[in-house]
């Protein structure tokens, strides 16, 4: 049996939909998160001039090219976006899809480069640079993985041209999602 | 997509009354807030007893070293520190959160705007079962190879950091684990608060004819939700030093223990007004209920009660004054600590100013609303003195601080909870409690709380250390006249548990044979009370309230009730 929404779901006395303000509030949540995990990061590498040595063996065109790929996959949600607007579904759902394949080229690339740096020796444990880089860029990549998975469902929905609204919401998650690695990439890769 | 939204508004209210599951399922997979509400205060009241039986335990083995407790046994000294931490732990985030805020939020927030349910009551489902899966977890922790977590609640690393210190391997991360899971319980319920308080109100509802009680509880949603990120991101990399062996807050790694105190008390500080502003918000509607008066300045305690909340970011550190953190901080430190006491003591005295010559009913949930106060004003009192950092130097970690949070968080989480729960139990149940027991069970609460923490304000000031296990190991603190004060709060204790079986009496023989509600027994204005007692599913079956004032217009001289609901026209 569908899920009937209540009244409630309805209503909008700020004058924004209900869902569009819940995601505002998620992202607010999921701010202090970062926060607080690159807050700490930049304390410390502050406090550690010496991690630069430990930074050195990053890879920065691989991390270049994953930031390619996520503003792209954006640019796929935002056309996404336009489609739900105008109220075309199939269209919409092509895009979200076009978008997890770029979440998924991000994970695949990603789990190469992890790959390549633990087999050469640089694990979670190794110091306290590569302690932050896999937890933060762990903590991103789930971020991903949630963000592709709900794409599907809502990709699913917008196919049959239900939940349109939907779409511009993922597409704002989406974006945090980029922003994050936008903050990821020049303190874990570019500062050296 | 505001088109799409405007395009379902004609779709009728009436037309999405299903039936849901049936049988048990009926009560277990719900998505009616007022269910959920009652799972959440339901399962809160069961970790309240587990939490009461910790304390009964502990407080045998300090009265009594080395006692056979009956009802556990001898306690041994790591089920000693396993059991303070872990009632601390199920206190504050298992007991105050889901009770003040989860249950109580979910019952009123969309009773007391005009709402059918909350905006999202499927992840206010999702919310209760995660809720649910980490009280298991916590519970599941004390029974693990090496017993539960000992660390104290605030879990400091290395103790909490590394299993050879810790000798809880297991039961740490599982502490851990449900902690985080019960983090992300609360924020999904947060911003299900939050936007329904924000989108779903009844047509004609402004932002000042909210009644406080939802105001505070969205308030405290927003101070949760901004405080516990850094402690989320905190307790991942705790949780990788417990189990792979990472080195974050490992000094001898490049590290920092002090680290963690400074994302947990970012967290832990505001938690306090996460917890304490429901409670207020609960006592100043029923102090206006019952002395049948306007509250006194609503804007005031409104902005008072933000100020509050940004406040209470910048305070953190008075709790690492003897942690080694640089002196001049400590000042910066100890003057937002002080400042904020401006803004609570605003909010008393907007209390006391509603109470000034109203027509005082002292039924039982009043006696609460008025005892939060009492209590709370020796809990806020003695609060300055810790937050001055040359008496915290000494002060600290001795059982004055235990003594002065209890004040704060017994009023907060028990007198709260109680008031609360006396005063909308026939909305829940549609009957009345019995108001003799009521008082019974009120006196024999208040009375033993007072007896139980007084003497430990004398003891902490006569140098008893917190988190010892047996005192007699240490000669200073094992005379006769501290242990007669030991034995005091003991006894205090069981007489005070003992009465809550007065409490449970009058909840079960009141639901089974009490006297039928009616719509409107205290005869209130807010929107909760305009419905059936209990309401149905949807609330309002013959169609939502609209809104035409503000919640409080009690004695109004131009009518001839003492009252005027917030639904009525004209």
């Amino acid at each position: 049996m569908a899920f009937a929404k209540p009244a409630a779901t309805l209503r909008s006395a700020t004058g924004i939909p209900t869902g569009r303000l819940a995601v505002w509030w998620l992202l607010a949540s999921e701010v202090v998160i970062f926060g607080g995990l690159l807050g700490t990061y930049l304390m410390f590498r502050l406090g550690h001039p010496e991690w630069a040595d430990a930074a050195a063996h990053t890879n920065t065109w691989i991390g270049a090219f994953n930031t390619l790929v996520l503003l792209t996959s954006s640019f796929t949600a935002v056309l996404a976006h336009q489609a739900a607007e105008r109220g075309d579904g199939k269209t919409a759902a092509k895009l979200l899809v076009l978008t997890i394949g770029g979440a998924l080229t991000f994970l695949v690339v990603k789990g190469a480069e992890w790959t390549i740096e633990i087999t050469a020796g640089y694990t979670i444990t190794a110091n306290g640079f590569w302690s932050f880089y896999y937890t933060a860029a762990g903590l991103h990549a789930l971020h991903v993985i949630a963000g592709a998975i709900i794409m599907g469902i809502i990709a699913a929905d917008a196919y049959r041209g239900r939940e349109l609204q939907r779409v511009e919401l993922i597409g704002i998650y989406w974006h945090f999602v980029d922003v994050v690695w936008i903050f990821l990439f020049p303190l874990l890769y570019i500062a050296k | 997509m505001a088109h799409t939204a405007v395009a379902h508004q004609h779709v009728d209210h009436h037309a999405h009354e299903h039936h849901g599951p049936q049988g048990i399922l009926k009560y277990i997979w719900s998505t009616d807030h007022k269910m959920i509400a009652m799972q959440y205060l339901f399962t809160g009241m069961f970790m309240a007893v587990v939490g009461g039986y910790m304390a009964y335990v502990f407080r045998m083995q300090l009265a009594f070293p080395g006692i056979s407790v009956p009802g556990f046994g001898q306690v041994s000294p790591g089920e000693y520190n396993a059991l303070v931490t872990n009632h601390g732990s199920i206190m504050i985030f298992w007991v105050a959160m889901p009770v003040l805020i989860a249950a109580f939020g979910n019952y009123l927030i969309p009773l007391m705007i005009g709402a059918d349910d909350m905006v999202f009551p499927r992840i206010n489902r999702l919310s209760y079962q995660i809720f649910l899966a980490s009280a298991l977890l916590l519970l599941a922790s004390l029974f693990v190879q090496g017993g539960g977590f000992g660390g104290a609640w605030t879990s400091y690393p290395p103790l909490s950091a590394v299993g050879e210190y810790n000798q809880t391997d297991l039961g740490s991360s599982m502490w851990l684990g449900a902690v985080a899971l019960e983090f992300v319980a609360f924020l999904l319920g947060g911003i299900n608060f939050i936007t329904t308080l924000m989108n779903a109100r009844a047509p004609g509802m402004k932002a000042y004819d909210i009644p406080l009680v939802c105001w505070m509880i969205v308030i405290a949603s927003i101070l949760f939700m901004l405080s516990v990120g850094p402690l989320i991101a905190g307790a991942a990399m705790l949780f990788f030093d417990q189990t792979i062996g990472t080195g974050f807050y490992d000094p001898a790694r490049g590290g920092d223990p002090v680290l963690w105190q400074h994302l947990f008390w970012f967290f832990g500080h505001p938690e306090v007004y996460v917890v304490l502003l429901p409670a207020i918000g609960i006592t100043i509607d029923i102090i206006a209920t019952f002395a049948r008066k306007k509250v006194f300045g609503y804007k005031l305690m409104l902005y008072t009660t933000v100020a509050t909340g940004v406040l209470s970011f910048f305070v953190w550190a008075h709790h690492q004054f003897i942690a080694g953190i640089d002196p001049r901080m400590a000042n910066v430190f100890m003057v937002t600590t002080l400042l904020i006491s401006v803004p609570i003591a605003e909010l008393c005295f907007v209390i006391i100013a509603t109470l000034y010559g109203g027509s005082i009913r002292l039924a039982t949930p009043m006696l609460w609303a008025l005892a939060f106060m009492a209590e709370f004003l020796i809990g806020g009192v003695t609060g300055i003195f810790l937050g001055a950092s040359g008496a915290d130097i000494y002060f600290h970690d001795t059982y004055f601080v235990l003594a002065h949070f209890h004040y704060t968080f017994f009023p907060i989480a028990i007198i709260g909870s109680f008031a609360a729960f006396t005063y909308w139990f026939p909305k829940m149940f549609g009957k009345m409690m019995s108001d003799t027991l009521g008082k019974i069970h009120f006196w024999g609460t208040i009375i033993p709380f007072n007896f139980i923490f007084i003497p430990l304000f004398v003891l902490g000031i006569g140098g008893q250390h917190r988190r010892i296990y047996n005192y007699e190991h240490f000669p200073e603190l094992a005379g006769a006249d501290m242990y007669q004060l030991r034995r005091i709060a003991t006894y205090a204790l069981l007489v005070m548990l003992a009465f809550q079986l007065v409490f449970f009496y009058n909840c079960i023989m009141s639901w089974w044979k009490g006297k039928a509600a009616g719509k409107n027994p205290w005869q209130s204005n807010t929107l909760e009370w305009t419905t059936e007692s209990p309401p149905p599913h949807g609330n309002w079956p013959e169609g939502l309230p609209n809104v035409y004032r503000g919640p409080y217009e009690y004695s109004h001289p131009d009518r001839e009730e003492d009252y005027w609901p917030q639904n009525e026209p004209g």
